[in-house]
């Protein structure tokens, strides 16, 4: 059996329970997954305004954290905190270990995902409508392909304790480690489909142990407060239980995996990853009680020829600004309040770029699915655009700031911020064009 | 037994969860009890959802089933916006528009068994 934990599911994930799973976990590896198309892109830009930078920002805290018991109980790290800068993700890690005393604590990298340079103008983007990359007409500013298990495994291979990757499938963060423990054959496609659906289960880190589930009074979840990330014992046929510490808030049901199994997922029969076509429609979900829910019976088909490339874009700049109104006629002047902002920033500042004005606390998520009409006596006016040149966002969170001495009675509560702005595109290239390479650092 | 029907929120009977990849959500949508899942397997139709939110959904609306674990995953095509790097709503994921579907009405047997839900 291998027993793998899940420290992170998103960049910006907690740490105290991850802290706390590899204390008590009694885990053979510890997998930290971070990236998303948005992150990943930031990761170049980071990378461009500081060549030592690119990597997550909590990579240092996290294994801070973590190390230590993971070096205690044998608990080998397996994690894409490297995002667009692995090699300088991997001197940290080193640097940390030897501030933590664990000198000879090996490290692996992978790399060889970054392929930036074999993007040109005519790279054509599958996620729009076939247009190419010179057709975004914005700079591009990195391009990663998705690695896989053939990435992963020969890192895995060296012994290392920590394996540090850029973009790989998340999946396959899991899945190599399986594969390696059990010795699969990278073409034995039902087991592999079988370990990408475990994989795909653990991705999202507390997604599985009641995070992003609790509806009070129809799906409660006791202590989400103290929510623990999930647990995988994985046997050597790919079935596995999922399941988290006792002590750990959170729960594990057959409810939280059904969700979870069809997360971001299109067509369950045809799941695609650098490593197989997944099959999940034919998993088999087993509450047996105590936090504990069986997964088993998933397949596979082979693999993709073609490697999925997200490509980044400099999008500009998005500013976010809001003004709130509240009691008696809170609504209508609110209403007034978005008018005002329309005609102003249309006339005077000649803006014709994309903005949006929501009316938070009457319709502001659902606002382009179903019409205005409720009433509210606390409603926010959030003005949202998005713009290539950063005065014209600083002229509209002006305007939005204005509203307080020159729009409608009662106006308070202004904030305004502004963020710079991805987009992010999907490109499809040949295996053959990816060379993915591994070297280990040692402490 | 009577033929008369009432019309409930798929809310009461089923629990969803939306994902995002660029510009095309997923919803599952998953009935707590398998004795109803044949009834929201009638009544909600890929073509009934996107011609419920037709502003919001631009593209097309396909369904598959996955009938053993009482299931259904919906994706939504040109439903966000562009995707999470070009929206301007304040929910640029769409993570929120699991609870768009769990508000649509089903109808079901006005003598359904009480106490099928969540709890």
């Amino acid at each position: 059996m291998l027993r793998m934990g899940c420290g992170a599911g998103f960049s910006s994930d907690r740490l105290e329970p991850a802290i706390e799973l590899a204390q008590k976990g009694r885990l053979d590896v510890l997998v930290f997954e971070t990236i998303g198309e948005r992150t990943m892109a930031f990761g170049h830009r980071d990378r461009k305004l500081d060549s030592r930078r690119g990597y997550n920002p909590q990579l240092g805290a996290r294994l801070r954290g973590v190390l230590p018991a993971c070096r205690h109980h044998g608990t080998r790290i397996v994690t894409n905190m490297g995002v667009a800068n692995v090699a300088a993700a991997g001197e940290l890690t080193v640097a940390i270990a030897r501030e933590l005393g664990l000198d000879g604590l090996q490290v692996a990298l992978v790399e060889g995902d970054d392929v930036t340079s074999s993007i040109g103008p005519d790279t054509v983007l599958v996620d729009n409508q076939g247009k190419t990359v010179a057709e975004v007409g914005r700079p591009v500013v990195g391009a990663n392909a998705y690695l896989g298990i053939d990435a992963i495994l020969p890192a895995l291979e060296t012994g290392a304790d920590v394996v540090i990757t850029g973009r790989v499938a998340d999946p396959s963060l899991f899945l190599a480690p399986i594969v390696h423990r059990f010795g699969w054959a990278t073409d034995d496609w039902p087991r592999l489909g079988q370990g990408t659906v475990v994989g795909h289960l653990m991705e999202c880190g507390m997604q599985i142990t009641g995070g992003y589930f609790a509806d009070p009074g129809v799906k409660d979840v006791p202590r989400l407060a103290d929510c623990g990330y999930p647990i995988a014992e994985v046997q050597a046929d790919g079935a596995a239980i999922i399941t988290k510490l006792a002590d750990a808030g959170g729960a594990v049901t057959q409810r939280t995996v059904k969700e979870q199994l069809l997360y971001e997922v299109h067509d369950p029969a045809s799941y695609l990853t650098p490593d197989v076509t997944a099959d999940f429609s034919t998993a088999r979900i087993e509450d047996h009680k105590g936090d504990r829910v069986g997964v088993s019976g998933a397949t596979g088909r082979a693999r993709p020829g073609t490697l999925k490339v997200t490509v980044g874009f400099d999008g500009g700049w998005l500013g976010e600004a809001g003004v709130s109104y509240a009691g008696t006629n809170a609504a209508a002047r609110a209403r007034l309040a978005a008018q005002i902002l329309e005609e102003r920033l249309g006339r005077h500042s000649g803006f014709a770029g994309r903005m949006r004005i929501d009316l938070v606390g009457l319709n502001a998520l659902h606002a382009t699915a179903h019409d205005d009409s409720r009433d509210s006596a606390d409603v926010r006016v959030r003005v949202a655009m998005r713009a290539i040149q950063r005065d014209e966002i600083e002229t509209m969170l002006w305007e939005v700031e204005s509203l307080l001495c020159c729009g409608p009675a009662g106006g308070g509560g202004y904030r305004g911020q502004i963020t710079p702005s991805v987009i992010t595109h999907s490109a499809l290239i040949p295996r053959e064009m990816v060379e993915p390479s591994v070297r280990v650092l040692v402490a | 037994m009577s033929a008369r029907t009432t019309t409930i929120p798929l809310h009461q009977i089923a629990h969803a969860r939306a994902g995002d990849k660029g510009d095309i959500s997923s919803i599952s949508v998953w009935a707590y009890d398998p004795g109803d899942y044949p009834l929201i397997k009638a009544q909600l139709t890929a073509s009934r959802i996107k011609a419920a939110f037709p502003r919001l959904i631009r593209g097309a609306v396909v369904r598959y089933e996955l009938d053993h674990l009482h299931g259904l995953n919906f994706v939504l095509h040109e439903a966000l916006e562009g995707g999470v790097n070009t929206s301007l709503g304040l929910d640029s994921h769409g993570k929120s528009w699991s609870y768009l579907v769990l508000g649509l009405a089903i109808e079901v047997p006005e003598n359904r068994p009480m106490g099928r839900s969540g709890k």
